[in-house]
């Protein structure tokens, strides 16, 4: 893992200038389409911004690799809803990306309310010729008009257009958490605190509701849940985790309603280690299949775990973040950051795992070496096109050279968001309101 | 602009024409829509050359105008020159059914099927093929679920060569990687089949079926049932036991509901397709099995087709197979689990009555209708109580009538108003069905409480409700029965019940007829112009105008008319105005002043207001929407409807 960090450059960084950033920069979800070419994030103020890889070029082979700004637009606004007096944030939690299916972009993009079918596409054709306005666009008198002009195509410079091609709204009554689209490329899932609605990419005005654990009483409301994902493969299958610890597996075919789960993921709690928080940080903030669709991953509070399908009572890796913030847990209590949900992505080849912590550190996990690195996405600890350096965090009096105290860490600096280049290694890492872009070191 | 050379002909397609991009969709779409007149005055030459170029690149538009398009290129043939030229409009059709919206991709398949009847045969194979070829080994998935509904039409007009290339597209459409040309492969596929040679059916499309049949996605599983349909039609009855009934067998247990559901759907086809033969073997335990199913959804579509399943048995032994096979499922649907099951079990019930005859339905039906009387959930008793006229046939009602009456109450008194609404609709039939006397003794007083509900929609279905009665029964039974107790609701103490007397009162006079609204219900209604609360009083005006042609013209004179003058010079605004509207109305044709017309401006305003503050008013209809049709897949559109009208 260290030789993979130490051939890791940074070279490129989207910067928004750093003291003017306001909450509505921060970026809230990034995510690469199944290609690689394209890069989405979201923020708070309801932007989508999507980079295009830059083409291979001779001249500049360090350029590979680099992303540059493809769209923007704008595709949420704040909302207010009426009935319940209630204000609905703009901020975008979630994108995917759908695969591609004619010369255009599709993406899916949630606020905590409403889903929408974004297209990206390219226009480089304009319509020249009037008949009733001459080239400088002046009216012409219609009197002079003795013949029919019709119009023709001419290129022009090259324009990327979105559209809001679906509105899938009206079904959520709580804050939407994920959204995921199914192998069958027809149906998606979005999912809030209590419910998971099933969506045709082609219907608007109607979802159903597989699963509900929404109690008669809401007084005795014990669990919400908090992310669902479909199987990369079968489209029947698709898991949620909750915020007791557990993930559910469910199979679409068995029934219309999937509240009866086929398979329940928990870790039975160690009696030792149980205290006050023990319910906070064991609440899953992510869950993602691996590519293959054999594993599943959680991230909760201090760890990642990896589960394999074919085994319900343990995972079968568990990895520690940030394993030091145990002994801190009430002042993150206090300052509500053991609430951050961290999320958590695989590699390509679902050899290596990502995840964010504080101080804008983020960490690697490499599964078969079982090594694991510590890396810093920052602009005032690291330039441009330069290798990253491994960081260590130390607990106690003694710190050596190069380590940092764990009562020095930045807990406003979190990351939250990364996404990992479907084939490559190129990751994506959202720290506040700057999108970092590394990669394997290139000759 | 009238100039001697002509242009007063060209102006309107020169605009015409600058439309077709202007940045206003609604204009550009009806340019689009007139393209026709565009190309009629471009000549068939530079409607090719010109015309179609433009279009096959204006691909970026909105859908709208794009479905447009497609469907305007369908019947472009003759603007083109006619068959000779008609494949100038493959280009255009052929970027439309490449584009992401599946309507358009739709319409420009429909329209390039039209025009392919128009292509000669030599045409078809120098220029429609080679499209359909591009098409099925496009790059995107798009054009080849597009290529998947083309190739149908032009097999049987191609040479031998020709058609074994096809036949190899399709089958490689079958297998394809993604799942939606999968589907739309598997959903042609019956269609494609009619088309082939019968040895081409055997050998290539039963390989192909199977294959769909078993495919990984059920999505994809479930548009073979359908197919399965067409294949059995077109084999004969030998080959299907080995051919298709291994598949449809194991689509009827197969681990996917979705289909399940979709054999339970189509089992009426099904029945048809396969013959009187294999349904009597593989059918009926089939059948049963659905009826089983641990899943609602698959339950309640098999008990839709309970009836028409029943229907097409053959006629030599269909008592014994429903009495022994199919009612002992009945019976146990309806104590099942699911309202939506029993409910869709309980609309088509009634029905098997007729199959069965007189014996057999009151020993083993009737007890049957008797429990799903007594249902807990509405909607069952509702559909049972809508479907009475089919066991009246049989064995009448009254073997019914002493259960249906407790149901009928429950349901007139339940707690949910559109319930309430439901039972209202049917109260002319039952009372049809069930005769005067029993309707006197029994409903008579649930119609009159109706008349005094605390929603407004159940006391104008109840004044609807009175009409049709009096329609069935007479005049004088309505003198009688009702119009005692509509006009003792006049000295009421709630306006709302004195209003709900002027309503019944319009919609009465006209079917009770002259002599009792001159003489009964006139002299209320113009008492109570001198009600205090003002909305009594204007639509004392409004029932005077409506009943004023029942009523003769010496009453109108002597009566009508003077207390309309008077409610003309109200201390009410809306009073006055709808006196005068009455007055001008009944009597005269009377410019109206220019005070109505400002009034008239104001109702304007206010609807207007109304219509602008639309969405939010539909809010709580979508979100009812999303979270009732969300839980089952289920219409609740009926009442939507009532809900939206309320407003």
């Amino acid at each position: 893992m260290e030789e993979e960090s130490d051939t890791r450059k940074i070279n490129n960084s989207f910067l928004r200038d750093h003291n003017y950033a306001t909450e509505a920069d921060i970026i809230s979800t990034v995510e690469f389409n199944s290609t690689g070419e394209l890069l989405a994030t979201g923020d708070k103020g309801g932007r989508v911004v999507v980079f295009q890889r830059e083409q291979e070029s001779k001249s500049q082979p360090h350029r590979r690799g680099e992303y540059n700004v493809y769209s923007t637009f704008q595709s949420h606004e704040p909302e207010f809803d009426y009935l319940k007096s209630l204000e609905i944030e703009e901020k975008i939690n979630k994108i995917k990306w759908l695969p591609q299916q004619n010369a255009a972009y599709f993406l899916l993009s949630t606020n905590d309310k409403t889903v929408k079918l974004w297209k990206i596409s390219e226009r480089d054709k304009r319509p020249e010729g009037y008949n009733l306005k001459d080239e400088d666009g002046r009216i012409r008198d219609p009197s002079t008009i003795t013949s029919l002009r019709v119009p023709v195509l001419q290129p022009m410079d090259l324009m990327v257009e979105a559209t809001a091609r679906r509105i899938f709204s009206n079904a959520h009554t709580y804050h939407i958490n994920s959204i995921s689209v199914n192998s069958d490329l027809q149906t998606f899932i979005s999912t809030d605190d209590l419910r998971v609605n099933l969506w045709n990419l082609e219907i608007t005005d109607r979802s159903f509701n597989i699963v509900d654990i929404k109690p008669a009483n809401m007084e005795e409301l014990t669990e919400v849940i908090t992310s669902a994902e479909f199987h990369p493969q079968q489209c029947h299958t698709f898991a949620y985790s909750s915020s007791k610890g557990s993930i559910r597996l469910c199979d679409m075919r068995l029934a219309a309603l999937c509240d009866k789960h086929c398979k329940y993921f928990e870790e039975p709690e160690d009696p030792a280690t149980r205290s006050f928080f023990s319910e906070i940080i064991s609440s899953i903030s992510d869950v993602k299949f691996s590519h293959n669709g054999r594993y599943l991953m959680t991230r909760d509070y201090l760890t990642v775990k990896v589960w394999d399908l074919q085994m319900e009572n343990k995972p079968v890796e568990t990895y520690q973040v940030h394993d030091y913030l145990r002994g801190k847990l009430c002042s993150l209590y206090e300052n509500d950051c053991i609430f951050d949900k961290f999320e958590c992505v695989w590699n390509g080849s679902d050899s290596v795992i990502m995840t964010g912590s504080y101080n804008n550190f983020f960490r690697m996990f490499d599964r078969n070496t079982k090594r694991d690195v510590t890396l810093e996405a920052s602009r005032e600890n690291s330039k441009p096109r330069a290798i990253l350096k491994p960081r260590k965090v130390c607990v106690g009096g003694k710190r050596r050279k190069d380590e940092i105290s764990v009562d020095s860490l930045d807990f406003s600096k979190k990351i939250l968001h990364t996404t990992w280049h479907p084939h490559e290694n190129i990751i994506a890492v959202a720290a506040t309101n700057n999108l970092y872009i590394f990669q394997d070191k290139v000759n | 602009m009238a100039g001697a050379d002509g242009d007063d002909s060209l102006y309107p397609i020169a605009v015409l024409i600058d439309e077709l991009r202007n940045e206003d969709v609604q204009l550009r779409l009806n340019s689009i829509k007139k393209l026709s007149t565009i190309a009629l005055a471009l000549g068939v030459e530079r409607t090719r050359t010109e015309l179609l170029p433009f279009l096959t690149d204006t691909i970026y538009d909105e859908d709208e105008v794009l479905l447009a398009l497609a469907e305007q290129l369908g019947n472009f043939t003759m603007l083109v020159g006619g068959p000779e030229y008609v494949h100038c409009l493959l280009p255009p059709l052929e970027s439309l059914a490449t584009v992401e919206e599946t309507v358009v991709r739709d319409k420009a398949v429909e329209s390039l099927r039209k025009i392919s009847q128009e292509h000669s045969p030599v045409d078809l194979e120098v220029h429609f093929e080679p499209l359909v070829k591009r098409l099925a080994s496009g790059d995107w998935f798009t054009s080849r679920t597009s290529a998947c509904g083309l190739f149908s039409v032009c097999y049987p007009r191609v040479s031998s060569t020709v058609k074994a290339e096809i036949r190899q597209h399709f089958r490689t459409l079958c297998s394809d990687d993604t799942p939606m040309v999968r589907r739309a492969a598997a959903s042609k596929l019956g269609e494609f089949a009619k088309v082939l040679e019968p040895e081409y059916v055997k050998s290539d499309i039963i390989s192909l079926f199977t294959a769909l049949a078993s495919d990984e996605q059920d999505s994809v599983r479930l548009l073979a049932v359908e197919a399965c349909v067409s294949i059995a039609t077109l084999l004969p009855q030998e080959d299907l036991e080995t051919l298709v009934m291994p598949t449809l067998r194991q689509a009827a247990e197969d681990k996917s509901w979705r289909v399940r559901y979709m054999v339970a759907d189509k089992f009426s086809e099904l029945q048809k397709a396969v013959g009187s033969e294999i349904t009597k073997n593989d059918l009926v335990p089939a059948f049963q099995n659905l009826l089983k199913d641990c899943e609602a959804e698959v339950r309640a579509a098999a008990a839709n087709k309970v009836k028409e399943f029943c229907e097409n048995l053959p006629e030599d032994n269909r008592e014994q197979i429903i009495m022994t096979h199919i009612l002992p499922c009945v019976k146990e649907l309806v104590s099942d689990t699911n309202q939506h099951v029993k409910s869709a079990l309980a609309s088509v019930i009634m029905g098997l009555s007729t199959i069965l005859g007189k014996d057999n339905t009151i020993e083993h039906l009737l007890p049957l209708f008797l429990a799903q009387l007594k249902d807990e959930c509405p909607e069952v008793r509702l559909n049972i109580i809508s479907n009475l006229d089919c066991v009246n046939e049989v064995i009448g009602i009254r073997q019914l009538s002493q259960s249906l009456l407790p149901a009928i109450v429950e349901l007139a008194e339940d707690a949910k108003w559109r319930v309430r609404l439901a039972i209202i609709e049917y109260m002319p039939l039952l009372a049809g069905q069930l005769g005067v006397e029993f309707f006197d003794e029994k409903l008579n007083t649930l119609c009159m409480a109706w008349l005094i509900d605390h929603v407004y929609a159940i006391r104008e279905a109840a004044t609807c409700n009175l009409m049709k009665l009096v329609e069935k029964f007479g005049a004088e039974w309505a003198q009688n029965t009702i119009v005692p107790k509509v006009l003792g609701m006049a000295n009421d103490p709630n306006y709302l019940h004195r209003m709900t007397t002027l309503f019944c009162i319009n919609a009465l006079s006209e079917a009770c007829g002259q002599e009792i609204t001159t003489k009964q219900m006139l002299p209320v209604v113009l008492k109570m112009s001198n009600d205090q609360v003002a909305n009594v009083r204007f639509n004392v005006a409004k029932s005077l105008q409506k009943i004023g042609p029942v009523l003769d013209s010496n009453a109108l004179q002597t009566e009508v008319k003077p207390v309309l003058e008077k409610l003309a010079t109200d201390s009410d605004m809306d009073v006055k105005y709808f006196a005068q509207e009455a007055i001008s109305g009944t009597f005269c044709f009377h410019p109206p002043s220019t005070k109505s017309l400002n009034f008239n401006l104001l109702n304007f305003l206010f609807l207007f207001f109304l219509c602008s503050s639309g969405p939010r008013i539909t809010i709580p209809n979508q979100q009812l929407k999303a979270e009732i049709s969300c839980k089952q897949n289920y219409t609740f559109t009926g009442y939507l409807l009532m809900f939206r009208n309320n407003w």
